[in-house]
């Protein structure tokens, strides 16, 4: 495969996995936590990188889940103690995303950790990064991450997907029929910390919130099913990543950049054009209603 | 046979109790009634015993044995203003909801549950909207989703959270009906409501709840002007023979 | 140490660092009461296309521009929120969450097309995402503190109607009180403390400076008045811890230590807060 191609397939992996996880927290209307989440995954691979002393993909990827997990933990705490959710939030992914950038300044420069790459990864040097078994080259380390990462996130929704669905929708309902609430809660986190650290390398820590909540809120402006939501949701991820890898291309600017701003691109189509909930075709919908009844 | 037994259950925000020391019993196959002024914890009374929100204290019995191992006997309809409405789904899909915890976990709801779930809809007149998107229902049709998700749950003792706000006459039939088949059935209804004038009608059994209960029994017995009385302070009026009329204090 | 500390530039650095504290403490306060913390985050991501786009129009650096750019951006992006939760079935979390990326990526495309792009001098544009209090200039320390001055003394002169518009709106509309105008005095004050905040502290983290120090002074004081001094003193603590570490420690960014120095005072209030802390809690449920 070509350089190019490498990166669409990164890119689109990362619209997939992103979409259709991070939507199940836009219909939760937890978006924020993702955001907080993204942020501080960067504590944990800092963190993982001054233990092991090297950049491996799985004491990262540990670091990250353990580091994301506390994240949602920390903010539970705080709401349950009082506070009030968004400052909740607001103190704790700050905190500790300032602990990771602070931290990162103590690596050194021989080894490739910086504060920028943090923050907007860098998937032009992806397909360099490659996986190789007994000599043969197996592709970039990258699009092996992103594709085990998407998988586990498809297997658990599949299997808890009633589970799922009925605590999004009325919780208490759930609580009642004993379904374990608070383990769905902590495995969805699970499944976002490890998504954010999937992408991380090629869209950073705050890149990666934009993928994991535009595609899902346009998705939300398009359908009235749930099922047809998720997949929505991973397709116009998909989109994004090939609509903005041209623009990068085009006019030389950051592909990562570009790619989040391409899903801004689908949602302000979404708000403005969708069938059902629009505000052009509601706006249409008005007027004849409002000339139907002189 | 007491289908439902607490003893001494208090609740607590932040300091304040809401709930003090209540303890009641309700025998088997009775329609209750739980009537008391805005503020008076009837809604968290509910809620309590279901142990969606935690319990400064509390003994809580269903057919005599602990809470935790009948929860299965329970069913719950919900205010509607407590779920998001324009969540994506169906009507139908609801409705299985309501099945979720028969089925177990991972398994996925079969022909036996659609089946069902499709039979509890046509019982509140709603087969008609089984593929509807819920935000698209008016407020008594989701009302009467919520009633037939509760009657797929197939239980044996029925908590309702204010039903009749806010929904047509059609609906407040149906809710009327099912609340008397189920009680024809030998089956247990609990139901929080603030509409004193049709308390008579409705229930069989009364909860008179103020914080604390007043009073707990058949409606003749306790539904009396001295335990409203009790149970709403000065801010009742009273118009002809058993009619009563809640009047604001301002 | 006391070399850098006696150092003229320095001392001017601490004097602007206490001041926008201190601002930041006291506007924090009114943002947090009225919920609107994460607005505040969105605002200050959404600064950085403002920054780049004036670069890009002008091929000039000169920081007033910069800050009427950054001005520009946060209005659309808290405009943009605004009319996503009016006119869809978006909800706040997602609106807040989308606008806030989008604008930050629209931000670092900007950037690297005016690294890769444009030719001249345009070091220092990455200052603005983590702040460098090593990188200001006299004149930026001034407007800096010039600038916290203007926002504390409105604060102040507003203060009783920020009270009651936040606490409750419909009464203070009845009381005949601008609503409308104080909800946009005050967006205006963040959008102050913000713009002139991101060169020191960085547009992704200068959100912490408006959250922690007032939800600190929270677990100290259930009064308005207190909250918001306290609030201030814990920013202009903060200020000044974090520079000075990050003017010693060279090369530590200013932003993220001063943004640390913050949830080392939040956690210190969390723990032992007289009024709703977590160890007086316990010791006063332990007396009952």
């Amino acid at each position: 495969m070509s350089y190019d191609a490498w990166i669409l397939l990164t890119g689109s992996l990362v619209g997939l996995t992103c979409g259709v996880t991070g939507a199940l927290l836009v219909l939760r209307k937890m978006s924020m936590l993702a955001d907080a989440i993204s942020h501080t995954v960067l504590l944990g691979i800092v963190g993982a990188f001054f233990v092991t002393q090297s950049l491996n993909g799985l004491p990262m990827f540990i670091g990250a889940a353990i580091v994301g997990v506390l994240t949602a933990f920390f903010v539970q705490m705080l709401d349950s103690s009082g506070v009030q959710s968004d400052a909740a939030i607001g103190v704790v992914f700050t905190s500790l995303f300032a602990l990771g950038v602070v931290l990162i300044s103590f690596v050194g420069d021989s080894v490739h950790l910086d504060v920028e790459h943090a923050l907007m990864g860098e998937i032009a040097f992806i397909p360099w990064d490659t996986l190789n078994f007994q000599g043969m080259n197996l592709g970039p380390k990258a699009v092996w991450m992103l594709g085990s990462v998407f998988l586990i996130n498809i297997l658990v929704i599949t299997l808890f997907y009633k589970e799922i669905k009925l605590t999004t929708f009325d919780p208490q309902f759930a609580v009642l029929l004993g379904i374990p609430v608070m383990f769905i809660h902590y495995l969805l986190m699970g499944m976002i910390s490890l998504s954010t650290v999937a992408s991380f390398d090629s869209v950073g820590a705050i890149l990666v919130v934009a993928m994991l909540i535009v595609p899902g809120a346009t998705a939300y402006l398009l359908t009235d099913r749930f099922l047809v939501l998720l997949i929505l949701s991973g397709l116009i991820g998909i989109l994004s990543a090939i609509t903005g890898f041209a623009f990068a291309v085009w006019s030389n600017v950051s592909i990562a950049g570009s790619i989040a701003c391409a899903t801004g691109l689908y949602f302000i189509l979404a708000f403005i054009f969708s069938p059902k909930h629009g505000v052009l075709m509601k706006k249409i919908r008005n007027d004849k209603f409002s000339s139907s009844q002189p | 046979m007491n289908a439902l037994s607490v003893q001494n259950l208090t609740v607590t925000y932040d300091k304040t109790p809401v709930l003090q020391h209540v303890g009641f019993d309700i025998p088997k196959g009775s329609l209750t009634g739980i009537i008391g002024p805005n503020g008076a914890g009837k809604s968290t009374l509910i809620k309590a015993i279901l142990q969606l929100i935690p319990r400064t204290s509390g003994d809580i019995q269903v057919y005599g044995k602990p809470y935790h191992r009948k929860r299965r006997l329970i069913g719950y309809v919900p205010q509607r203003s407590e779920v998001d409405w324009d969540f994506p789904t169906s009507a139908l899909d609801v409705v299985l909801m309501g099945r979720y915890g028969h089925i177990g976990f991972i398994k996925r709801p079969g022909k036996k549950e659609i089946q069902m779930a499709q039979e509890a809809l046509r019982k509140v007149g709603m087969e008609d909207y089984q593929d509807r998107q819920i935000s698209q229902l008016s407020g008594g049709q989701q009302q009467r989703v919520f009633l037939a998700r509760a009657l797929a749950q197939d239980a044996r003792i029925y908590f309702m959270d204010e039903p009749f706000v806010g929904v047509d006459a059609a609906t407040e039939k149906a809710i009327i009906q099912l609340m008397q088949e189920w009680k024809d059935e030998g089956k247990t209804v609990l139901v929080v409501h603030h509409d004193l004038q049709t308390v008579e009608d409705y229930f069989d059994h009364v909860l008179l709840l103020n914080k604390s209960p007043v009073g707990c029994g058949p409606t003749q017995k306790v539904f009396t002007m001295e335990n409203l009385k009790q149970t709403y302070g000065g801010s009742l009026k009273f118009i002809g023979e058993h009619s009563v009329v809640l009047q604001e204090r301002v | 140490m006391f070399d850098l500390l006696s150092n003229a530039n320095t001392q001017w650095v601490l004097i602007g660092s206490i001041m926008l504290g201190f601002a930041s403490g006291v506007i924090g306060s009114f943002v947090l009461l009225k919920k609107q913390s994460l607005i505040s985050d969105a605002m200050a991501h959404a600064t950085l296309p403002g920054v780049g786009l004036m670069y890009i129009m002008f091929e000039y650096k000169s920081i007033p521009l910069f800050l009427i750019g950054a001005t520009m951006t946060a209005l659309l992006a808290t405009y943009s929120i605004q009319l996503i939760i009016k006119h869809s079935r978006i909800k706040t979390d997602a609106a807040i969450g989308s606008v806030l990326s989008v604008f930050f990526a629209l931000g670092i495309v900007f950037l690297t097309y005016i690294s890769k792009n444009t030719s001249g001098n345009h070091s220092g544009l990455d200052d603005f995402i983590f702040g460098q209090a090593a990188s200001l200039v006299a004149s930026d320390v001034r407007m800096i503190t010039i600038g916290s001055a203007i926002l504390i003394l409105l604060s102040a002169l507003f203060f009783k109607e920020f009270k009651i518009t936040i606490f409750d709106p419909l009464y203070a509309m009845g009381l005949g009180l601008p609503v409308r105008f104080l909800n946009m005095v005050l967006l205006g004050l963040v959008v102050g403390i913000v713009v002139i905040g991101i060169q020191m502290v960085g547009v992704v983290l200068i959100a912490a400076l408006l959250i922690t120090p007032p939800l600190s002074a929270r677990y100290w004081t259930d009064q308005l008045g207190y909250m918001t001094i306290l609030s201030g003193i814990f920013g202009a603590v903060s200020g000044v811890a974090g520079t000075v570490i990050s003017t010693i420690g060279e090369g530590l960014p200013t932003g993220p230590m001063i943004v640390l120095s913050t949830s080392v005072i939040f956690l210190f209030s969390l723990l032992l807060g007289s009024k709703k802390g977590l160890i007086p809690k316990v010791v006063s449920t332990h007396e009952l």
